[in-house]
């Protein structure tokens, strides 16, 4: 009995000196944090994906507090918790579209294989034995280096073998931006929904002859746009998304359905027949109109 | 006590007993902060540090008050309660007056509080019937194994991200088959005895 009542005792006493003792120390040696720290930190996305910059979030919350990064830093984070970010620092957040990843390749099975890689299961691995395993030296590797660099289970590799964004789930934390070297991966406008699904810089039969999905540069689908919206920048198409208003017309141009979201044969077909139409209509007009030109210009002489 | 014995004590805790590979203490962030090299660096210091002061604390505490009204029943209860308090302590303490070293270690102190390396020592300490100095010697000394073995693993498992093993040991299976061949290899210094 005499035991026990020793025992606890000795441990509550114990218990008790060390809990006074931290109770002091945690007066003693008080750090003062801003309470705003702990705010921001509850409005940054909490994934630690690094993709602001700042090794995990917080030390963005940190670099916001003080002022070093924009409010809307944390892209996963979206627009409604930098709203509530800039309301905590009290300044004015710009407003910023939704930007989603996007992969410029729509090679895959459709690239010429140079050589069957078996190595280390790696974009980068890959790309370092000859220059990887495609004829196109643009295209994706398709061996997911993005896959797992993404950490919101926004990427996976698709059925032709290149790697595929799910814009629901994809935050533009730009981690897969970084990852990939081939620097295929670009952030897009969510709300847009035509893009180029190609980034050889080659030109005519260069670019032909490695992949039967790639920009040949051909200038169709500039040609053919009415907004001026598209246009072949150094070798591969590039869609000005401020201009564009899908219409989708470059991507029934395009030769090569090296642009998203590639139209269906039947809807080429139509496509073409309406164009065929138009311009035999055109013709017939040019040729009335000459016909109706040709017997007023005796009259004028 | 003689400084042979220290020394003895030293390579044991360090090569022969080491806490990872042969008493397979630590077990948890030995594996949980392997991944990379400098957090494992990082770590190893951490714990370190806080079995060399658990160490003197707990000698003190059994010496002094355990001893005294016969309760060494109740060392394994109250070595927590010492060791969680005392890294409490020192993580406040070192927040305010060495900033610099609580980043470095700040993440990995609170990590350790029940850390049955530091609980290990501290209770073999006891057993090995050790004075206050072969105590202290025996916490540093296998603060220094852990950070050997730890800093030793995660270089191995750095570079195993490029070996070519079947995907189904992808992670922690790799990771513990690792452990495994390691902790064989250190078997290797079970033979040796320094200076009797």
């Amino acid at each position: 009995m005499n035991n026990i009542v020793i025992a606890i005792l000795v441990l509550g006493i114990m218990g008790g000196v060390f809990g006074l003792i931290l109770a002091i120390a945690s007066q003693v040696f008080a750090v003062k944090t801003d309470p705003r720290m702990e705010e921001i930190l509850g409005h940054l996305a909490g994934a630690n994906c690094g993709g602001c910059g700042y090794a995990g979030c917080a030390d963005c919350a940190a670099h916001i507090l003080a002022g070093t990064a924009p409010v809307n830093s944390c892209a996963p984070g979206g627009a409604e918790n930098a709203a509530a970010i800039a309301k905590i620092m009290g300044v004015e957040v710009q407003q910023t579209e939704k930007m989603v990843a996007f992969v410029r390749c729509n090679g895959g099975t459709n690239a010429v294989k140079r050589f069957e890689y078996k190595g280390v299961h790696d974009c980068v691995g890959a790309t370092k034995v000859a220059a990887g395993p495609l004829d196109c030296t643009f295209g994706c590797l398709g061996f997911g280096s993005c896959v797992e660099a993404c950490k919101f289970d926004a990427m996976h590799i698709g059925p032709n073998g290149v790697a595929l964004v799910n814009p629901e789930k994809c935050t533009d934390c730009r981690a897969c931006v970084a990852a990939c070297p081939r620097h295929l991966i670009t952030p897009v406008p969510y709300a847009s929904k035509v893009h180029v699904a190609c980034f050889n810089k080659d030109k005519g039969k260069a670019a032909m002859s490695v992949c039967a999905n790639s920009c040949i540069a051909c200038g169709l689908c500039e040609k053919n746009c009415s907004f001026d919206a598209i246009h072949v920048i150094d070798g591969v198409a590039v869609i000005d998304y401020a201009k564009c208003k899908a219409c989708k017309i470059c991507t029934k141009v395009c030769p090569r359905n090296a642009i998203f979201p590639i139209p269906t044969p039947e809807e080429k077909e139509k496509f073409k027949a309406a164009q065929k139409a138009a311009a035999e209509k055109k013709a017939q007009a040019a040729a009335a109109a000459k016909a109706a030109a040709a017997p007023e210009a005796p009259k004028a002489e | 006590m003689s400084i042979t014995s220290l020394l003895s004590i030293s390579m044991g805790a360090i090569l022969v007993n080491n806490f990872i590979f042969s008493q397979f203490l630590g077990c948890c962030p030995f594996l949980g902060v392997s991944k990379k090299l400098d957090t494992a660096v990082g770590m190893g210091i951490a714990v370190t540090f806080v079995m060399g002061l658990a160490s003197a604390v707990t000698w003190i505490v059994n010496q002094f008050i355990l001893v005294r009204f016969d309760l060494l029943y109740m060392q394994t209860v109250v070595f927590i309660l010492v060791i969680a308090a005392l890294v409490q302590f020192i993580e406040m303490f070192l927040q305010k007056s060495m900033p610099s070293l609580y980043t470095a270690l700040g993440i990995y102190l609170p990590l350790i509080t029940t850390n049955c390396a530091v609980l290990g020592v501290a209770l073999l300490n006891i057993q090995n019937n050790y004075s206050f100095i072969e105590s202290v010697v025996y916490g540093i000394t296998g603060g220094l194994g852990f950070l050997l073995a730890i800093v030793l693993f995660a270089a191995v498992r750095e570079r195993n991200v490029f070996a070519d093993y079947p995907k189904c040991f992808d992670g922690f299976p790799i990771a513990l088959i690792t452990a495994g061949l390691m902790a064989l290899s250190f078997m290797g210094f079970s033979g040796l005895s320094v200076w009797g």
